[in-house]
């Protein structure tokens, strides 16, 4: 495989605080790589370094096999990126701006027109071309920050952030356009809503205090979860305990937990110890004793609890 | 080069995107016009020559070029853009000399408006046109030095008023450093290699000489090397400030 982005113990200190600590990675093409951390874990600064604008103070990091420090033209002709909070030029317009862009990208005559076209069409910006871009509303200055990372078709692209302040349509319209572009690019994102990671990762780094805690796929991660496995069921109220204790009773089967009782019945949920499949045992004693469900399903678990564990330094204790 | 002149091309379109090129122009204009006529006594005097035009020169660009060159870094660096424009293929020099010369540019075309000056001049009388066109020259690169000095400490700070006011202080003591108040300070305990020191430091002294006319290649060489060092330390601010 084509390795696109590379760091080897990258580590910022601002004064004698360490925010970045020795961070090593390497993307492949066709890897979307997601940065998950709480604000202020360090994400933004990592990136900053991946793209060669801060300077690391012990580390190093290459795009494309070019090291951003002594190679940084070369490294940045390769790099797309939008800076957190996609920084632009207030007074210009997106047509004015894309151009400004593309000329800097080497970009002349009719490619150039075309590039910046294709860029426009993406991102669907047609209809703000000429407007300051002080006056766009936030997602589309957004649009703005990804239509200028994308314009001369990088292999690297870094985006943090890509979908802040984008209504829900806007989210999935760029999640999709990552999708369609990953193949042939290794792309970083950061973010703090989860549920993107699934959508659009094939890799997620949780990053707490400047550390890498977790290196994983997305489902990985999910399997972490306690919940990840577990079985829940809807028994008619007048049961619950003999199921309860039945469901105990069940090899592979840790705690059973007892949830609300509602209209058609009470909630239970067995919990799978180390990760064993539990819910064919449970459905074929539910049938052979007649149980009166209403419903059962394996639950998948979730990011949120597992993110909360790894980055709350008293959840990790506890766990 | 060609990253140069894009950068160029974005900055000093820039200047025209909002009002403030046209105030600016205007306010020059005025100023030097009144400074001539009013404190310079231009007609009274008699002379055919633009000597009380040049004369007021270093003031206007004080009080003027801080207000051109503030924006420089400080812009860059308040909106966040700084982080994009120098993930760009670009070098951090090309980055700073193409602002630089948008602005040097802007400045040029507000002094080139002076032409009229010139005209009536003509009109009145029969100036020695060599000795004004020096003088053009002479402000145009104590303009370019106003500038690179406003462009360095611009990238001192993200707030363009600080940037501002450490410009005019900087530029104060580069101007008066030639003036009699000063020269008049040193004058009397201090060697006289010292005091030839402070007032070859001055702006006022290199650009009399050659707003008389006098193209000096040690005045020229003064201006054009006072450039290159104060644009070669912000190259080195930019790249130390980017951190915070």
């Amino acid at each position: 495989m084509d390795t696109m982005i590379a760091t080897e113990g990258l580590t910022k200190e601002f004064g004698a605080k360490r925010v970045v600590d020795s961070v090593n990675l390497t993307v492949q093409r066709g890897e979307v790589l997601g940065f998950l951390g709480p604000n202020g874990a360090g994400k933004s600064t990592t990136m900053k370094m991946i793209t060669g604008y801060l300077r690391p103070t012990a580390g190093r990091s290459t795009i494309c096999g070019f090291d951003v420090l002594d190679n940084p033209i070369e490294a940045k002709r390769h790099l797309g990126y939008l800076p957190e909070g996609a920084p632009l030029y207030p007074d210009m317009s997106p047509r004015g701006f894309l151009l400004f862009i593309a000329a800097i990208r080497g970009l002349r005559g009719a490619e150039k027109a075309k590039r910046v076209a294709q860029a426009i069409d993406m991102t669907q910006l047609a209809e703000v071309l000429a407007q300051p871009i002080d006056t766009l509303s936030k997602g589309f200055k957004r649009r703005v920050g990804l239509a200028q990372a994308l314009l001369h078709d990088p292999d690297v692209l870094i985006l943090d952030e890509p979908t802040d302040g984008l209504d829900p349509n806007q989210k999935h319209e760029v999640r999709k356009l990552i999708h369609e572009i990953s193949p042939t690019k290794a792309i970083i994102i950061s973010t703090h809503i989860l549920e993107e990671v699934e959508a659009v990762c094939t890799r997620a780094l949780v990053i707490s205090q400047g550390r890498v805690i977790a290196d994983d796929t997305p489902a990985g991660l999910i399997a972490r979860s306690p919940r990840h496995g577990a079985v829940t069921l809807t028994v008619a109220t007048a049961q619950a305990e003999t199921v309860k204790n039945a469901l105990s009773s069940i090899a592979g089967v840790g705690a059973v937990e007892q949830g609300k009782a509602s209209g058609n019945g009470v909630l239970l949920t067995a919990f799978a110890k180390d990760g064993a499949d539990v819910a064919t045992a449970i459905a074929e004693r539910a049938a052979a004793d007649h149980w009166a469900i209403s419903n059962l399903h394996t639950e998948r678990g979730n990011l949120d609890a597992v993110f909360r564990t790894l980055t709350n330094p008293t959840a990790r204790k506890a766990a | 080069m060609g990253n140069v002149a894009t950068i160029f091309r974005r900055e000093f379109a820039g200047y025209f995107a909002t009002p403030v090129a046209f105030i600016f122009i205007i306010i020059f204009l005025a100023l030097a016009g009144s400074f001539t006529f009013y404190l310079g006594y231009f007609i009274e005097r008699g002379n055919a020559d633009l000597q009380t035009f040049f004369l007021f020169h270093p003031w206007l660009y004080l009080l003027l070029i801080p207000a051109v060159s503030m924006r420089l870094w400080a812009e860059e660096r308040k909106q966040g853009t700084i982080e994009l424009f120098l993930t760009l293929p670009i070098s951090l020099t090309e980055a700073v000399v193409g602002k630089f010369l948008a602005a040097w540019t802007f400045v040029g075309l507000a002094l080139a408006l002076t032409f009229p000056m010139w005209i009536t001049v003509n009109v009145l009388g029969e100036p020695d046109n060599g000795v004004i066109a020096a003088g053009y020259i002479g402000s145009l690169m104590m303009a370019g030095a106003y500038i690179a000095i406003g462009s360095c400490l611009s990238a001192f700070t993200k707030n363009q008023v600080i940037a501002f006011v450490i410009t005019i202080t900087v530029c104060f003591l580069f101007t008066a450093g030639g003036s009699s108040a000063v020269v008049g300070l040193v004058q009397g305990w201090a060697p006289e290699a010292v005091v030839k020191a402070v007032q070859s430091l001055s702006f006022m002294t290199h650009f009399q000489n050659i707003s008389k006319g006098v193209i000096d290649l040690r005045d020229a060489i003064y201006f054009i090397a006072l450039i290159i060092a104060w644009l070669a330390a912000n190259v080195l601010v930019v790249d130390l400030k980017k951190a915070d």
